[in-house]
Formats: C-alpha cells, sequence, structure tokens
C-alpha cells in the first residue's frame, strides 16, 4: 500500500468504528438502511472515488478504491455495497453520458448526497441479461418503460437509476440505457425482498408502467445498452472482489482474537493445532484473494482492462469470503452462531457475493471463454 | 433402506406426511419471527413420538436410535428448529431419564413429557465450558433435604418453554464430580435468563438457566452423586447420531428444492437442468445425501444392535454436517438471487445446518475423539 492508501484505510477505519460499528447488529436485524451514514463518507470523499475532480469526484485510482472498500466491508458489507453499486453508476454516466448529463447527475452522486443504482436483472432473466423483457417504446420525445426489475440493489433509496430495457430486436443488441430518477410517473417500487443477508442494503423491485423519459436520458444511443452494462460489470467484478476481501480479514481477525483469549482445557483454544491450520488456510487465502484482486484493479488502472483476471478476482475472493466466514462461525462456535458477535452476519452477508455481479458459475463462463480464445 | 422394518418403514410415511401438514407451512414464519411451533410441537404428542424411545409403561414408543433418526429427517425437512427442540426434548430429556432415572423418577416425569403436556430440556454447558464439557462449575451443595444449586447454563435448547431440565451440576472438586438432576420450572431460586438470538434454528428457543441458590429436593438428584460423566457417555451417541438425521433432513429437502427449481427456472431460452454446471451440483449433492442416509442408517441400526462404541457416532456427527453445510450452499447458489432471499427455503436450511456443526459437540470435538481412540496406542509413547 502507498501513503495515500494508508491513510485512507486509517481514516475509513475510524469512521467504521466510531459511526457504524455500534449499531450495526441492529441495523442488520432491522433492515435499517442509514442515510447519514451514507451522506458522512460522501462528504468525506468516499462516494465518488474515481470520478474525475471536475465532477466532483476524488480522481483517485481502482486500487485506491478497493482499498477504501475493503476497509468498510470490514464492518459493513452493505455500506460497501451501496457505495460500490454508485461509484458504478457514476462510472457509466461518465464513460458514455455526454456533457449535459455528466453536468446534472454527477456531482450530487460523487458527492453522496444521492445514490445510484443500476438495474439490469429482471424475475425471469438474471444470468441470462440479454433476455430482458422491459421495453421502451419510442414515442414524441423520448420513450415510455414498461415491465419490471427484480434484485436492485439500492431500490427505493436511489435517486438516479441505470435502466436497461428494449428498444429493438430481441438479445442483446436490442437494448438500451436510460437514466430514470425518482418520482418520475408511471415509475414505482415494488416489493422489497427479506433476504439472508445485506439486510442493511435494500434490495427492491422497481416497476414501470407506462412512465415517460425524455430523449435526454438516453445514454450514447439506442442498442448500446447490453455494452454499458457488461462493461460496468467489469469494474463491478473488481470492487465486489474488494469487499469479499475486507469481509474475510474482518472474519479472519475475529477468529485469532477469540481464540487467544477464550480458554478450554486449560489453554487458549488457539494452542490447538487443529485450530490453527484453520486460520493459516483461512490467512492465505485471503492474501491471495487480496493479491488477485490488486492485481485485476491494477491492470483496469493501467488502461488495460483483463476481463478474465477480473472474472478470476471475483470468483476467488467471494469463494474465499464465504470458506473464511463460514469457519470463522465454527471457531467462534456457539457464540459464533449468536447476533451478539458478527461473524454469523459476515457469513450471511458472504453468500450474495458469489450470486451478485455475475454467478460465480458465470464467472467461469466468462474465464473459459477466455481461455478457449488464448489457445484457438 | 432394506433394513428397516415395517413399524419403522411405517413411522417415516406417518412423519413425513405431518411434516407436510404441520410443520413445514409455518417453518418461514416462525424462524422471521424466532417464534416456536408450539401448536405442532403439542401434536407431536397426539402422533406419539415425543418419547419414541421411551418405555412403553411410561406411555413412550419404544423404539430405538433409528426410529428416532428417521423421525428427524422427516421433521428436518420441513423445519429443523422445530426439530432441534424436539430433539432436546425426546432425546436429551426423555431418553435420558428412561435411561438413567430412577422408577418413581420415571414415573413422575415421563408420562408428562410422553404427551407433551410438559416440554423438556437439558442443561450442560456454560458461558466458559463448551467443549470441555467435564469441567462445568454449576455447585450444587448438599443441605439437609435438599441441594442448593448455583450457577448459569448457557445455549439451552427450549429454555424458555422447559417444564423439566435434566442438568448437569458439579458436587466435588475431583474433575469428575458431577452430579445431575432433574430441575422443574417454579424451583425456589430456578429461573431463565435472556433469550439467545441465533443466525439460524431460529424456530428453536434458546436460553439461559439461572440458578441462584436455588432449592432442590435431595430426591431429584439422579442415581448417585459422581455418576453423571457414566450418565453423559450413556446418552452421547445417540445425540449425535439423531442430530445428524437433522442434517440428513436438510440435505434432502435442499436436493429436492433443486431438482424443482431446475425444472422451472429459465435462463438462455432453456430451463437450468439442461445446463451441465447445473447437472454436476445437483448429481453431486444427490449422491452425497444418499451416501450420508447409507452412513447414518447403517451406524443407527448398529447402534440399536449395541454394536457400536464412540467412534462411529462421532464419524457421523462429524461428516453429516459438514457436508450438508456444503450442499445448503450450494442449493441457494443454484437458486441465484432467488435462493437468497427468504421466498425460498434454502438460505434457512443453510443457517439452520450450521448449528448442527456445532451443537451437540463441534467438528473439532469429534475430530479428538476420533483421533483420540484411533490414536490410542501412539499416544501412550
Amino acid at each position: 500500500m502507498n501513503e495515500l492508501q494508508v491513510e485512507l484505510k486509517n481514516q475509513l477505519e475510524r469512521f467504521r468504528n466510531d459511526k457504524i460499528e455500534p449499531t450495526v447488529e441492529h441495523d442488520d436485524k432491522n433492515e435499517s438502511f442509514k442515510m447519514e451514514i451514507f451522506r458522512e463518507l460522501g462528504q468525506l470523499g468516499f462516494c465518488g472515488m474515481t470520478l474525475p475532480e471536475e465532477y466532483g469526484g476524488a480522481g483517485l485510482t481502482y486500487q485506491d478504491f478497493c482499498v477504501a472498500l475493503s476497509e468498510i466491508a470490514k464492518s459493513s458489507v452493505s455500506y460497501a455495497a451501496t457505495i460500490s453499486v454508485s461509484t458504478m453508476v457514476q462510472a457509466i454516466i461518465n464513460e458514455y453520458g455526454n456533457e449535459e448529463q455528466k453536468k446534472k447527475y454527477l456531482p450530487e452522486l460523487t458527492a453522496g448526497q444521492e445514490i445510484g443504482a443500476f438495474c439490469l436483472s429482471e424475475s425471469s432473466s438474471g444470468s441470462d441479461a440479454a433476455s430482458l423483457k422491459t421495453t421502451a417504446k419510442k414515442v414524441d420525445g423520448g420513450y415510455v418503460l414498461n415491465g419490471s426489475k427484480m434484485w436492485i440493489t439500492s431500490g427505493g433509496i436511489a435517486k438516479t437509476y441505470i435502466v436497461m430495457a428494449r428498444t429493438g430486436e430481441e438479445g442483446h443488441k436490442g437494448i438500451s440505457s436510460f437514466i430514470v430518477q425518482d418520482g418520475m410517473d408511471g415509475f414505482s417500487y415494488g416489493k422489497k425482498e427479506s433476504k439472508m443477508g445485506w439486510r442493511v442494503s435494500p434490495t427492491r423491485e422497481l416497476v414501470f408502467e407506462n412512465c415517460f423519459v425524455p430523449e435526454e436520458n438516453l445514454l450514447k444511443e439506442e442498442g448500446f445498452g447490453f455494452k454499458i452494462a457488461m462493461s460496468a460489470l467489469d469494474k463491478g467484478r473488481i470492487t465486489i472482489g474488494s469487499i469479499a476481501v475486507g469481509l474475510s480479514q474482518r472474519a479472519l481477525d475475529e477468529s485469532i482474537k477469540y481464540s487467544l483469549e477464550r480458554k478450554q482445557f486449560n489453554q487458549s483454544i488457539f494452542d490447538f493445532q487443529g485450530l490453527q491450520f484453520m486460520m493459516a488456510d483461512m490467512a492465505t487465502e485471503t492474501e491471495a484473494s487480496r493479491l488477485l484482486v490488486e492485481q485485476a484493479a491494477m491492470y483496469y488502472d493501467l488502461g488495460t482492462p483483463n476481463q478474465k483476471l477480473a472474472s478470476m478476482a471475483k470468483l476467488k475472493s467471494t469463494d474465499t469470503a464465504m470458506k473464511v466466514s463460514t469457519d470463522a462461525v465454527q471457531i467462534l462456535g456457539g457464540v459464533g452462531y449468536t447476533s451478539e458477535y458478527p461473524v454469523e452476519r459476515l457469513m450471511r452477508d458472504a453468500k450474495v457475493l458469489q450470486i451478485l455481479e455475475g454467478t460465480n458459475q458465470i464467472q467461469k463462463v466468462v474465464i473459459a471463454r477466455s481461455l478457449k480464445k488464448e489457445y484457438s | 433402506m432394506w433394513f428397516l422394518s415395517d413399524e419403522e418403514k411405517q413411522l417415516q410415511d406417518v412423519c413425513r406426511d405431518f411434516a407436510r401438514n404441520e410443520i413445514a407451512p409455518h417453518a418461514e414464519k416462525h424462524d422471521t419471527e424466532e417464534t416456536f411451533n408450539m401448536d405442532a410441537f403439542k401434536k407431536m404428542g397426539e402422533l406419539g413420538v415425543l418419547g419414541i424411545t421411551a418405555e412403553p409403561e411410561y406411555g413412550g414408543a419404544g423404539m430405538g436410535c433409528l426410529a428416532a433418526t428417521l423421525v428427524m429427517e422427516e421433521f428436518g425437512k420441513a423445519c429443523p428448529g422445530l426439530t432441534l427442540s424436539y430433539l432436546a426434548h425426546s432425546i436429551l430429556a426423555v431418553n435420558n431419564i428412561q435411561n438413567n432415572a430412577s422408577e418413581d423418577q420415571k414415573k413422575k416425569y415421563l408420562p408428562k413429557l410422553v404427551t407433551g403436556e410438559h416440554i423438556g430440556c437439558m442443561g450442560m454447558s456454560e458461558p466458559e465450558y463448551g467443549s470441555d464439557a467435564v469441567g462445568i462449575q454449576t455447585r450444587a451443595v448438599k443441605k439437609g433435604d435438599h441441594y442448593e444449586i448455583n450457577g448459569t447454563k448457557m445455549w439451552i435448547t427450549n429454555a424458555q418453554y422447559a417444564d423439566v431440565a435434566y442438568v448437569y451440576t458439579r458436587t466435588g472438586d475431583k474433575k469428575k464430580d458431577l452430579s445431575t438432576f432433574i430441575i422443574e420450572k417454579g424451583m425456589e431460586g430456578f429461573s431463565v435468563g435472556k433469550p439467545i438470538h441465533k443466525m439460524g434454528m431460529r424456530g428453536s428457543p434458546t436460553g439461559e438457566l439461572v440458578f441462584e441458590n436455588a432449592k432442590v429436593p435431595v430426591e431429584n438428584l439422579i442415581g448417585n452423586e459422581g455418576d453423571s460423566v457414566y450418565h453423559m457417555m450413556k446418552n452421547l451417541e445417540i445425540e449425535r447420531i439423531t442430530i445428524a438425521g437433522i442434517s440428513l433432513g436438510i440435505a434432502q429437502a435442499c436436493v429436492d428444492a433443486c431438482i424443482k427449481y431446475a425444472g422451472e427456472r429459465k435462463q438462455f431460452g432453456k430451463n437450468l437442468a439442461h445446463f451441465q454446471m447445473i447437472q454436476k451440483m445437483v448429481a453431486e449433492m444427490a449422491t452425497e445425501t444418499e451416501m450420508l442416509r447409507r452412513f447414518l442408517y447403517t451406524v443407527a441400526y448398529e447402534y440399536d444392535q449395541g454394536k457400536i462404541g464412540a467412534v462411529p457416532a462421532a464419524m457421523v456427527k462429524l461428516q453429516v454436517p459438514k457436508m450438508v453445510t456444503k450442499i445448503a450452499l450450494d442449493a441457494i447458489q443454484l437458486h441465484g438471487g432467488y435462493g437468497y432471499s427468504r421466498e425460498f427455503p434454502v438460505e434457512r436450511l443453510m443457517r439452520d445446518n450450521k448449528l448442527n456443526e456445532i451443537g451437540a459437540g463441534t467438528n473439532e470435538v469429534m475430530i479428538m475423539i476420533i483421533a483420540k481412540k484411533l490414536l490410542e496406542d501412539a499416544l501412550k509413547n
């Protein structure tokens, strides 16, 4: 880590211990997201880290961003995920939006005043995203959207939604991206999901019933939507990887701390080789994941994004998070299973990391596709 | 399985129907609200399974470990939380009393426990003594016609609802100076502490038993002072085998849910069943479940024949819950976003199963037991 990264990490460590940690168990139980925590993170400059300064961003690298997300995730995967997705939305607008769109939407997102959400999945199109059914019909001065989106992170609390909808033929070429804002006529929120984990971050259905979206809210041009979505996911996989690394690190920290303190059979349980081997594996896997995520971020920062590496980083780091957090519950035993200690929450939070931003099965498809290309 | 008796097969059918009608429809609600399905529990009394291993003269079914395991599996498919409470009652309380209590004590306590009029629990673990169970510090001191008990029992399944608790205490300073008592709700100085909020098994209440100068009549001592370790040893195997039965039920429920979903969910123009990746997951989890079932039933059968020692029971307790956590995690994965939501049962089944790697002896304790026995001679040198 460079000097700046160490500073970011230390600042966030203080922040999460002061502001997030004290109520996180309660907030998880009650599924309560606190906008003031998000806004404070925005004031500190963490809600648009990788965006150019002219739009209010911090102009930092993805490597820096990953350090920050890992640190936040140690206390709350939910806030880290909210920032990760909101930043992804900003990156889309910055990359594919025109000057007016950037000026209009970016400043309040980069400042963390408002939240951005990315809307691709539908009830019948998850992994098979290109088969989405939400339609955007061209009318005078704009488009009329009809359909619904599922499992939308920050649904209901976000103000700016990037929505993929079908403007043309079947398949990925007929999809376009639109900027839809909270409160637009015909845009409403459906049921809020009750989930195993990520309970602080709301996941909600979005419903479009003859929702008119003005022409100037189309991103780039018609038919460009799928490309926009996929390029965003390439970055999203790296940032999800960094969240997984933070989660693993916390699970490991808790395991070591507890096993040094807890005594059974007149010795600290850390002194049992069975537990030492578990923790040695946990530490090794966590470190390997961190290096893989850093490497994927570095390639991105160098302007030579490597899709295969990004998928590998997402696959490895999220599988590790699941394994390490499950083992942490095991090491803490009975208390690990209760909500008095954070590890059971980490384990519940870890599972979705293997599912979103492309399930780990889809990552394998992507990796295999690259391998085939390299060898043929 | 070829060695199941007609009676056992019948029990399996009856329990499967009962679970489908009385338990499954309410499982999600009790998980979300952390409440106990008292109605279904009481009906288990009418079904005749609350005293599955108790002798018929006390109202029990007089069946064995394999029968109890079959009940755990069937109930476990529907609601592992409620099944854990059933286990705490029928195996930890009833079976212990059946095996160790005097004739008078059995007559007094068993009939009400087997009908479900009373609910039972067992108190062993303490805040500082989990895996190291023999180190417990809750003290019982004899004072004339009663014992005075002080201390706290932790992670007690059914604590809040129990009328009768089967409790281990310390009566001397030597490591194994432990004695067993039957405690009744309402006894002076005995109360129930705070409920414990858990990751899973939320349909099963967990709490603390608190003893503050509790007055327990001498006739509530089971056997003699110092008998606890002997009592514990007699019951450990059946506890470990039957709790694995809950995990087996979880595994089967996961396999069933995955097969159903793979046939319904369409992506890329075809249902999931067509994808090799999904076929691999389903085939492997079904194979593992079948392997675990044959392993578990065999050990339970041999237990009933009096053929097994501590090692096979510990092996079952180690291997079944451990593999089922993996099966349940894969089941969530196969269901994708839906699997992570509470609309489908798989995420609950996974959370529930994790407890079985910790409760009734952690995986690590099982490893210790197995290794110590296998390496007995080698460890002497």
